[in-house]
């Protein structure tokens, strides 16, 4: 169990530097990772830049004073604070109910061994190949229907359901591995399965199921097609949807987009840094059976 | 998935009612909202009043369209872009990064460079469409700027304006986006290689790139084969970065399958049409991924 869950490398003794070989390698990764960080970076540069002092002292210039006035205006033009709450609302709604319900799920199929067992998530693996637009004007109109449409509870009950399919793979992934011996030692006690769920599983599995609402989560904050169709008034839209209807905007302000950038990008940067080794973690796990 | 010994244990009724909440939404969701799709692919309907059945008049009609055809092509341009390309970049870095900046260097040293890389993947979409449309604007843009200012303006094209190097900014962008994911899942299978092999290797005194290729890509094929069906799938599948960047212009240079779709449900209102786009996208993607799982397994059980 552990061993899935902790596969860092562990530390270990340096190998002695001969030669300027290693110090080259060392180079050309450190420049091709700056051009990865390359856009953020010169995003960040720009965005506390006046358009007079880009234009006059080109792109890659540090700015001479830091101008947030831009920054600030695109976050009260956009109600920012209200779509991070929006998004907040929606992603942790649906990152607790989807490691809920794939956690059931999963726990029938991987502890319960329930006969049929294959077909159950072939038919949940039907939910990595579907694209979106082969669901999304069908939910579109019936979300119309239920009077659903423009409203959080609709995303909510959608993402919290595509994502079962993902979580239920990979959580039996997890469980087919789990150790046989405790369950059949608790069934022998007479333990009933919510019995063994409460006092065995779910203590052994929280890691794994903080990992997966942590990728839910930022999993969802970043969905784009589905709200693009569904919330059609501002005060509901989530970040990632505020930053696409501003895409279009700012065409003659370079500096007011890269400030709307860096504030899109802030959130998810943050959430990043903080969860990086749950969230990479979660990656693995979920990639290799 | 191996799941051993096939017996249902007691309680099974139990187990079932664990089962039944994910396995009923997820059919009315997700198999709700598909058959719905597949029924409105055999109809004629604008969105509104009764859709009109047509029988197979949709897809009788994407076998003589040529901007269909198109998207397909371009799927198969983004397949170079997001799944071989950034899988070849991928093993290359992650082997470096593990195995030659970890050894050397240390824990600090690699963690920095994944974070590095990884950091385009958790960036939403659009925000990602906001940078590098600015970076690849004509005239203000970053890339162009640049170019400009170093004397080399005859480079500085209006990279999203023409049909030629449209697909090719953003396939540039694409591996951009890409890489981080790789990265991080081979890096994770060569924390499963055994040490002893690549000491053994050592001592036959192998250079780095011998061994990289006779022990460690070997010994990452389960991950090699994931990260190549996961990104064929998203490379298919592909509609966020074009939607924001070019949204499949300019004329249909950029059009992959699922922008048009889209085009098709939410502009263009042939929801019908659109919706048989859809399906034909779906139906490819479940057979491709089948056979590529089945392609993986034959692999898995010949070695």
């Amino acid at each position: 169990m552990r061993n899935i869950l902790k596969r860092q490398k562990t530390e270990q003794h340096l190998k002695p530097r001969h030669g300027a070989q290693p110090w080259i390698v060392l180079g050309a990764m450190f420049f091709a990772a700056a051009l990865w960080l390359f856009p953020v970076y010169v995003a960040l540069l720009n965005a506390f830049k006046t358009p007079q002092e880009y234009v006059q002292s080109g792109v890659l210039a540090w700015p001479s004073k830091l101008d947030f006035s831009k920054i600030t205006k695109f976050w009260v033009d956009t109600d920012f604070t209200g779509k991070l709450l929006n998004s907040i609302k929606i992603s942790l709604s649906v990152s607790i109910i989807a490691v809920l319900l794939s956690f059931f799920t999963a726990y029938a199929l991987g502890i319960g061994r329930i006969k049929g067992r294959m077909w159950v998530l072939g038919f949940f693996m039907v939910a990595f190949t579907i694209p979106q637009e082969a669901l999304v004007y069908p939910i579109y109109k019936v979300s119309k229907q239920l009077n659903l449409y423009d409203t959080h509870l609709a995303l909510i009950i959608v993402f919290s359901v595509l994502n079962i399919g993902f979580g239920t793979y990979m959580l039996s992934s997890v469980f087919s591995q789990f150790p046989e011996e405790i369950l059949e030692s608790a069934r022998i006690d007479g333990a009933s399965p919510l019995r063994i769920m409460r006092s065995i599983v779910l203590p052994l599995m929280r890691p794994t199921l903080f990992v997966l609402a942590v990728m839910f989560f930022i999993y969802t904050w970043n969905e784009f097609l589905i709200p693009l169709v569904m919330l059609a008034s501002n005060e509901n839209q989530t970040v990632t949807l505020a930053m696409a209807i501003t895409t279009g905007q700012y065409t003659s302000d370079p500096t007011a987009r890269a400030a709307a950038a860096i504030v899109g990008i802030a959130p998810s940067v943050i959430f990043f840094l903080i969860f990086q080794r749950t969230l990479m973690r979660g990656i693995t796990v979920g990639a290799v059976k | 998935m191996r799941m051993s010994s096939p017996k249902t244990h007691s309680g099974t009724r139990t187990y079932i009612a664990f089962l039944l909440p994910g396995l009923l939404s997820f059919a009315v969701v997700v198999g709700g909202s598909f058959g719905y799709n597949i029924y409105l692919s055999f109809t004629e309907w604008p969105g509104y009043g009764a859709p009109k059945w047509i029988g197979l008049g949709n897809y009788a009609q994407l076998m003589h369209d040529p901007t269909f055809w198109a998207s397909f092509l371009h799927s198969f341009e983004f397949i170079l872009a997001m799944s071989i390309i950034p899988t070849f970049l991928g093993l290359l870095f992650a082997a470096i990064i593990y195995d030659f900046i970890g050894n050397y260097f240390g824990q600090r040293a690699s963690t920095f460079l994944r974070i590095s890389f990884y950091l385009p993947q958790i960036i939403a979409l659009p925000v990602t469409g906001i940078l590098w449309s600015w970076m690849l604007s004509p005239n203000l843009g970053a890339i162009n700027t640049m170019l400009k200012t170093i004397g080399l303006s005859r480079f500085a094209l209006n990279w999203l304006g023409e049909a030629g190097s449209a697909i090719f900014a953003l396939s540039i962008m694409m591996i951009w986006i890409q890489v981080g994911y790789t990265i991080i899942i081979f890096v994770a299978g060569m924390a499963r290689i055994d040490p002893a092999l690549d000491e053994a290797g050592q001592l036959d005194g192998a250079t780095w790139f011998q061994r990289f290729r006779i022990i460690t890509v070997p010994q990452v094929y389960p991950e090699l084969a994931i990260v190549l069906l996961t990104t064929t799938v998203a490379a298919l599948k592909v509609f966020g970065p074009v939607f924001v960047m070019t949204q499949g212009g300019p004329g249909n240079a950029t059009q992959v399958p699922a922008m048009y779709s889209y085009f098709n449900f939410f502009s263009t209102q042939k929801v019908g049409y659109g919706a048989a786009v859809a399906t034909v996208l779906a139906l490819l993607l479940t057979v491709l991924a089948i056979y590529l799982l089945r392609l993986q397994r034959k692999l898995g059980a010949s070695r």
